[in-house]
């Protein structure tokens, strides 16, 4: 998708359209709030589920129907975009199976990753991923890590067009290449753009972000606690009293509303073991959203815990 | 990997110590009761060693080649490389090094009478590897599962190896050396960024046969 001064002008005012709108008012009763996907406006849950270790639990069969479980209450809380890699061990299988075991639901938006260094391995691998999810196609792949982005774009966009994937993306995290990513945002016609963006990893907020609304890009986030690393500092202390305005009832609710609040974030993808947890996630994204003032206040509130 | 300096080893951690340990309480479950025969052969090293019957060496060196390759098919290719796929890489070096041990156990290519210091840190070594790791998992608060045993699992196949090592003197030493060490420093590493105190003993392992090497080493010069 090439940029025309036409397509500019619907992206941006359909961004500052999402940017107005309260993002409650996206959102049924009890169901999570929805961000369009800018490429298309196909609507999508603003949480999703990422599955970076916690999926990873090998032929386990207790893990892997615990596994089948968060994933159950992923789906029946509003869930949809569940999102993995070949270098996630072996998380592929895992999902395959949890999909096998609640019935391959409709509501599935599959996210996955082309992660090899040799371009010809890329299709059979994204082939043996399909083979894992035991989906027909994936709605969603992306280059992870930028790995070899220069062969394996053409092939996603080759596989787009041939109808055989749904949507073409690319991935970092950590704050790693924001450089490359920028120039490949800017230069790339592609729907999806991921990168690690938190309450206190706020560098995507500088250029990435705005630069994803500008260029009608879908944004992904991930590592939204640091790995778990932010909920765990934060564990035992207090939230502050104007959390409750929110409607959080947890740090991870509060952190996950302060990205969730960005008029350019189209869908976060915290992982997790537990089925409380990624119900309390998905209720993240119902209510209502901090605004600009609120949202320095709780980075703010953070980065001095 | 572009810019690899900027990973950390948490980076490369794709699993949960959840699902590490129970990984061992599956193997464990898995290959019950093959711990006894694993057991008996940890017994016939320590009779081997301590009354060093004819051609005692062949058949301990024998024991390791087939803990070697047993454990690097059963655990690291079948049960570890599902959930950590650079495992897939490491699992061959095993084969290598139990057809090294082979190689000596044909040719009685080593000669175990060293003594003093080295041979001393060597029991020590192989000691702990065959009683005191299978106590590490009930002295942490795991389960007795998830214990890991000579034979069955990497970490206690590779310390009693090198315990073993210790006490040898031969042109193949240098050969066996590496692959164990290189394990004690992986396993070593992962434990580590899991946050598990067990992670010492591998540590511990490799500074106290990397002392006793230099120990006989330096004794080897003044010597000459």
């Amino acid at each position: 998708m090439r940029t025309t001064r036409r397509t500019f002008v619907q992206a941006s005012l359909a961004t500052a359209a999402a940017a107005l709108l309260p993002i409650s008012l996206h959102a049924q009763q009890g169901q999570p709030a929805r961000r369009p996907i800018p490429s298309t406006r196909e609507e999508i849950p603003i949480v999703g589920l990422g599955t970076w270790i916690t999926f990873n639990v090998g032929d386990d069969p207790v893990l892997r129907d615990e596994c089948a479980g968060v994933m159950a209450a992923f789906f029946a809380a509003g869930g949809r975009m569940i999102d993995s890699s070949p270098m996630y061990g072996s998380s592929q299988p895992v999902i395959g199976y949890g999909l096998q075991k609640l019935g391959r639901p409709s509501a599935l938006f599959s996210a996955e990753k082309v992660w090899t260094s040799s371009a010809a391995a890329g299709p059979p691998q994204i082939a043996q991923s399909r083979r894992f999810w035991g989906v027909p196609k994936f709605d969603l792949v992306q280059v992870h890590n930028l790995l070899a982005w220069k062969a394996h774009l053409p092939m996603l966009f080759q596989m787009k067009a041939a109808g055989a994937v749904r949507y073409v993306g690319i991935t970092t995290s950590e704050g790693r290449r924001h450089d490359l990513l920028e120039q490949i945002m800017r230069n790339e016609p592609i729907d999806f753009v991921q990168f690690s963006y938190n309450v206190v990893d706020r560098e995507a907020e500088a250029r990435l972000l705005p630069l994803a609304s500008e260029r009608g890009i879908a944004v992904i986030v991930n590592r939204p606690f640091r790995q778990g690393a932010l909920t765990q500092r934060l564990q035992g202390k207090p939230l502050p009293e104007w959390a409750a305005e929110l409607g959080a009832s947890s740090w991870a609710q509060l952190m996950l509303k302060f990205i969730l609040s960005h008029p350019a974030v189209t869908v976060a993808i915290p992982a997790t073991t537990r089925v409380d947890h990624v119900r309390e996630n998905l209720s993240a994204a119902a209510g209502p959203m901090p605004d600009r003032a609120m949202r320095q206040r709780i980075s703010a509130h953070v980065k001095a815990l | 990997m572009s810019e690899w300096w900027t990973y950390r080893a948490e980076d490369f951690l794709l699993f949960s110590p959840r699902v590490y340990w129970r990984m061992f309480e599956l193997h464990n479950a898995a290959l019950w009761p093959l711990h006894l025969l694993t057991l008996a052969a940890s017994l016939i090293i320590i009779l081997l060693i301590a009354w060093r019957p004819r051609s005692w060496v062949r058949w301990l060196a024998l024991i390791l080649a087939i803990a070697w390759v047993f454990v690097g098919w059963s655990f690291l290719w079948h049960r570890y490389a599902t959930i950590n796929w650079a495992v897939a890489y490491v699992a061959p070096a095993f084969a290598v090094e139990g057809v090294l041990l082979l190689i000596v156990s044909l040719r009685d290519g080593l000669a175990f009478d060293r003594r003093g210091l080295a041979g001393w840190i060597g029991y020590l070594i192989l000691a702990f590897a065959l009683a005191g790791q299978p106590l590490l998992a009930p002295l942490q608060g795991r389960n007795w599962a998830s214990s890991e045993v000579f034979g069955i699992a990497p970490d206690p196949t590779a310390i009693a190896t090198l315990g073993v090592l210790l006490l040898a003197r031969g042109r193949l030493l240098p050969v066996l050396l590496p692959i164990p060490v290189l394990w004690c420093l992986l396993s070593g590493l992962t434990l580590g960024t899991m946050g598990e105190p067990q992670a010492w003993a591998l540590h511990a392992t490799l500074a106290l046969a990397t002392a006793a090497w230099i120990w006989t080493i330096i004794r080897q010069r003044a010597v000459s």
